[in-house]
């Protein structure tokens, strides 16, 4: 272990700027932008020489940590502040000031004409903050910090146009659902200070072996939960469709490549209790394996091109939470495709918001067609990010969910042909979804809108989308060549040495599955949406797409089982408390009054008398006493 | 004469200079009243400047007889529990007069009265913390009931005077329980070892379990009445919603807290046997109040009566922290005290503000603030995310603290109260969006934004809740020893870590 004295500098820097931009208003709108971009790629050089320093140190000296002061102490609860980096908190840093950097540049041009695009920088550095802190925590209440941070940038950003009501909502919703899985991260924290006396990442690992099984399966659960709300997984996957009103820079910073997967990050770093708790790891494959499932199916049925990008979002990250089920190995391949997915989802968010910056916000697909002529750019890195995350080798997506379905086959028995079905299953609809959308949006004749005129994004724009098309092409080679990342992240998670005894299939048999299905769900988009599409969408459509269109009924049942509920609890309770319960007060108040009526005549209705009433008969009964006891 | 009762003397001369100022010179009156105030904030932090952290018992301390035939004493000191609670009432004091600069005009009577009324509370509430005789604390109890009495029929809105009475009926009726169980203590004691009031000294008492939970009770229920306690706490929305934002501040903010303090330092210490009996009930009753108080508010039209069920639930967390009997929970209730002072404050502050500018207080008046008025809507939304214990602001560590205090002996319970924390993002997010997103609402597109004096005003409370959300170590220190004192006086350690090495 290394001590360090500026990694606080990671945090602080962001922090300061975004503090520095809100308090300074107008003044700072001229250049409020390029500080918070300047900053923002101060912190990936930081990151950067970190990064170089690690791997010039060897074994344990290459996690490193800074305790800043003593945050909370009472009894033997006593939390640091501190920070810890090491080589899963690195991943993660370099991903979100690097991508957070690019967003940064792109968004300068992007959000050009908004009036408030100083507030919008501020709340993306303070974003930046606080994921940097919620990977750099040391213990889980700093990374609660974090953790809770972002979901307050997400909400300001969600909500950043809130003047109209359905975004304001939309905002809301995805804070209400993140605070339901925040009583599984304050549960969570709370058991392991009761079973270990510790919240710090270090304590709690110490601790595991002795703990009961029991109290290790509730942690892992409560763990799960809180991952469940922040990466919008099942049950609780319902409000990041709506987080989509956010600007896009921000659908692909904060909802694709780096908050939404703090989940993962959150189990991947809580690897010691899953490890000893089957039944959580069991949990964690079911979320996992239907999430992918139901982002996926969702995928197929939008028009919204950023509501597709939201749905297929999930399903990735679904298969990430799986792969953190599947034991030391799949940590690594978790942290793996979120990296890559974290290349290629920002690269075609961000092209998606090149298309609306050309086509007047326009967001419906069924009204684009035939764009990569007017972008050939923006086509051009949309599509190789198309090729990755379909999972076409060489591209990166290949590398790290092909890895992720493998592992899951190799769970071994009924689980490994369910887990690994299910995981195939989402990369044939995957090829579809993500075939449909690249050809409504890019190929064929142009539906567009009369006013319409696209016209390629400035270079401001496109630079970033051509960096992040080359991670989307090469990052997932580089990570798997002599299993790079699988071996640096081993200290972490004991990714290292690991054979599966269980092989359900030879590993090039899946490969070859894997890419098989691709070609399946791709050619049948490809046919269907060859020829002229609707630029109304059709009213008779199977079941299916009407389910997958309504989000397969996830609003309708939160809201039969919650929203209405919770309403009629709170109208019946309203009328409760003026009726019942304060009625009986008043009821008493009534009663004494009544029959005080013949001693009326003593009582004048000043309450000042009243108390003088009170005060000398009080003092009678004290005189009483004293006589009585002389 | 000792420095805690200088503090006290200090508002009442502030008050008596008043009386120098002719009448009609309001800017005069308005100018000493927040001087004295701001003098008895300065003493207040020179006191906790000189206070010994590490030193048991209590500090500053004076007696003198008073009603030498029942051993009542004028007897005051403080430990770090009441140091924290009167820095919070003089901090307070200060920035609610600044906050609510015109408020006492229009009243019933004159402005002089409005402010010799907040200064004479405002040694009320030194005292009440300050009073180590139980008499004394009891007297004292019961006469700040008087101004702010006044303070509410006098210079509130709507149904005030009904509120007012509503207020003082409710109270004195605890009050009264209370004193019963006073006078028991008294006799029994004077049977044991002499009549006295002294605190410490009844501490050592042996009383049979039927008195101890009678008496307990006597003095449980007057507290809970003050803390409101579902369901005792009809009287707080009602009073909320008539009284001036300056008022409602100091009502909820400080006066009801007394409530809380009093079971801390009354019914822990004197009667722990009758608190442990009583736990599973007042922890039911803290249950109900965080939920019961959390859904109410989230069905509030009013924005005062928003504010006022979000602090009954609040104050459910208070009491369960305290009952929990855990140093966790204990010092996180006292640390709740505090926090939910300010951020109380800055809630009825602001929407105090925007009533004043809307000339509504309806939730659904408001609406678009953030375009026309952004620092206030900022001001409003800062204090919002208090109330809803964002990690970051101070109100997390106590809410966390409670909580996690509790679980390690009450899972059960803990688990029920952290559901809380979702509606509380409820209420406070609901009302967000309907005062301060969406399209503005007509009638509000000329509302002017907060001036140089209500910035002035806000900034030490927001700036408190940022700090002490960061860096809550200076009063927690101050809070440790005493609440180990209390727990090891009412025979309570911690639960040990389940799990051992």
């Amino acid at each position: 272990m290394t001590s360090s004295t500026h990694l606080v500098y990671l945090i602080a820097l962001p922090l300061f700027s975004s503090a520095l931009l809100l308090l300074l208003g107008r003044i700072a709108d001229k250049w409020g932008h390029y500080v918070a971009t300047a900053v923002s790629a101060t912190t990936f050089l930081i990151g950067l020489s970190e990064f170089f320093a690690m791997r010039s140190r060897e074994g344990a000296a290459r996690s490193s940590v800074q305790t800043l002061f003593n945050w909370i102490s009472v009894g033997s609860f006593k939390v640091d502040a501190a920070l810890l980096l090491d080589q899963l908190s690195i991943c993660f840093v370099l991903l979100i000031t690097g991508v957070g950097t690019l967003i940064h540049i792109y968004s300068i041009a992007y959000m050009s004409h908004d009036r408030d695009r100083r507030r919008f920088f501020a709340y993306l550095n303070l974003f930046v903050a606080a994921m940097l802190l919620l990977v750099l925590g040391n213990s889980y209440l700093n990374l609660y910090v974090g953790w809770e941070g972002v979901g307050l940038a997400s909400y300001l950003l969600i909500g950043f146009w809130n003047e109209r009501p359905a975004y304001a909502v939309a905002a809301k919703k995805a804070f209400v659902a993140n605070r339901v899985g925040d009583i599984g991260l304050s549960l969570a924290i709370m058991i392991a200070f009761a079973q270990f006396g510790s919240v710090s990442f270090d304590g709690v690992k110490a601790g595991v072996p002795h703990a009961s099984t029991a109290a290790l399966t509730a942690l892992g659960a409560m763990i799960l939960l809180a991952a469940t709300g922040k990466s919008a997984q099942f049950p609780l996957q319902s409000w990041l469709g709506d987080a989509m009103a956010g600007p896009t820079p921000v659908s692909a910073l904060i909802h694709a490549a780096t908050m939404v997967t703090a989940g993962v990050y959150l189990i991947t770093r809580s690897n010691f209790i899953f490890d000893a708790s089957p039944t959580a790891r069991v949990l964690v494959v079911i979320v996992g394996a239907i999430t992918l499932l139901f982002g996926a199916i969702v995928g197929t049925a939008k028009d919204d091109i950023k509501k597709a990008l939201a749905a297929s979002t999930m399903s990735q990250i679904g298969y990430m939470i799986l792969a953190t089920g599947l034991g030391p190995i799949g940590y690594a391949f978790a942290i793996m495709h979120l990296l890559t997915h974290g290349f290629f989802k920002a690269s075609m968010f961000l092209g998606a918001g090149s298309v609306m910056h050309g086509m007047n916000d326009e967001v419906n697909m069924r009204k684009y067609g035939a764009l990569r002529k007017a972008m050939p750019i923006t086509a051009a890195t949309f599509g190789l990010g198309y090729l990755a995350i379909i999972g076409v080798p060489p591209f990166a997506g290949f590398y790290s969910k092909d890895k992720i379905i493998e592992t899951a086959f190799n769970a071994g028995g009924a689980k490994g042909w369910l887990l690994g079905g299910a995981a195939l299953l989402g990369a044939a609809i995957t090829a579809f979804y993500m075939t449909r959308v690249f050809i409504l949006t890019f190929t064929g004749k142009s539906r567009w809108d009369d006013e319409a005129h696209p016209h390629e994004s400035p270079s401001l724009m496109w630079i970033p989308m051509v960096v992040l098309s080359i991670g989307s092409v090469a990052s997932g080679f580089l990570f798997n060549s002599g299993n790079a990342l699988v071996n640096w992240l081993a200290p972490v998670v004991n990714s290292a040495n690991f054979h599966s005894e269980k092989e359900l299939m030879k590993p090039i048999v899946v490969s070859l599955l894997a890419l098989a299905v691709v070609v399946l769900g791709a050619g049948y988009a490809f046919l269907k949406y060859r020829a002229d599409v609707p630029v109304v969408a059709p009213e008779k459509v199977s079941l299916f797409t009407k389910a997958a269109r309504r989000d397969l009924g996830q609003d309708d049942l939160n809201d039969l089982l919650l929203v209405r509920p919770g309403q009629a609890l709170t109208t019946a309770l309203v009328k409760t408390d003026e009726n019942v319960i304060d009625g009986t007060v008043r009821g008493i108040a009534w009663l004494v009054q009544y029959l005080s009526y013949s001693s009326k005549k003593i009582q004048n209705g000043y309450v000042r008398s009243y108390a003088l009433i009170m005060a000398l008969g009080a003092l009678a009964l004290v005189a009483t006493i004293w006589v009585v006891t002389l | 004469m000792s420095l805690l009762t200088v503090l006290m003397l200090l508002p009442l001369v502030g008050a008596l200079g008043l009386f120098a100022v002719p009448g009609e010179n309001v800017k005069a009156i308005k100018s000493i009243a927040l001087g004295s105030g701001i003098v008895t904030f300065a003493v207040s932090v020179l006191m906790a400047l000189r206070f010994k952290t590490n030193l048991s018992g209590f500090q500053f301390v004076e007696s003198h007889s008073w009603i030498s035939s029942f051993g009542i004493r004028y007897q005051v000191g403080i430990d770090g529990i009441a140091l924290v609670l009167i820095l919070l009432s003089t901090l307070l004091v200060p920035v609610v007069m600044l906050a609510s600069w015109n408020e006492s005009e229009g009243g019933r009577w004159s402005s002089r009265t409005y402010y010799i009324l907040m200064l004479v509370l405002e040694t009320m509430m030194i005292g009440v913390f300050a009073a180590t005789d139980v008499f004394l604390f009891y007297v004292i109890f019961e006469a700040m009931l008087i101004p702010v009495y006044f303070l509410i029929g006098g210079y509130g809105r709507g149904e005030r005077a009904a509120a007012a009475m509503k207020f003082l009926l409710y109270s004195l009726f605890g009050g009264l329980l209370m004193l019963a169980a006073l006078i028991g203590l008294y006799v029994t004691a004077e049977g044991q070892i002499g009549g006295t009031f002294d605190l410490t000294t009844l501490s050592h008492l042996q009383l049979n379990s039927l008195t101890e939970n009678l008496f307990f009770l006597g003095f449980f229920i007057a507290f809970a009445v003050k803390a409101p306690l579902w369901p005792l706490h009809t009287w707080l929305p009602t009073a909320a919603k008539s009284a001036t934002p300056a008022t409602s501040v100091l009502l909820l903010g400080v006066l009801d807290k007394v409530g809380t303090y009093g079971m801390i330092r009354f019914c822990l210490t004197l009667f722990p046997h009758a608190s442990h009996t009583f736990t599973p009930l007042i922890i039911i009753l803290s249950l109900i109040s965080i939920l019961y108080g959390a859904f109410l508010a989230i069905g509030q039209r009013d924005i005062n009566g928003l504010i006022a069920f979000t602090s009954i639930s609040h104050f459910g967390f208070i009491t369960l922290g305290i009952f929990a009997m855990t140093s966790q929970g204990l010092s996180g209730a006292t640390l709740y005290m505090v926090n939910h002072g300010f951020s109380t404050a800055a809630l009825f502050l602001v929407a105090g503000w925007m009533s004043a500018r809307r000339g509504s207080t309806k939730i659904d008046d408001f609406g678009g603030l953030q375009r026309v008025t952004p620092v206030m809507a900022w001001m409003f939304f800062l204090a919002g995310m208090s109330a809803l214990a964002l990690p970051g602001l101070s109100s997390f560590v106590s809410e966390f603290l409670v909580l996690v205090g509790t679980f390690t002996r009450y899972p059960v319970a803990a688990i029920i109260g952290t559901t809380g924390i979702v509606l509380a993002a409820l209420y406070v997010l609901l009302t967000v969006q309907k005062a301060l997103h969406g399209p503005t609402t007509p009638g509000n597109e000329n509302l002017t934004d907060l001036g140089l004096r209500e910035k002035i005003a806000i900034a030490p409370v927001v700036i408190l809740l940022v700090l002490l959300g960061f860096y809550p170590t200076p009063v927690i220190n101050q809070i440790n020893p005493a609440t180990a004192q209390v727990m090891a006086h009412a025979g309570f350690s911690d639960p040990l870590p389940k799990a051992g090495k």
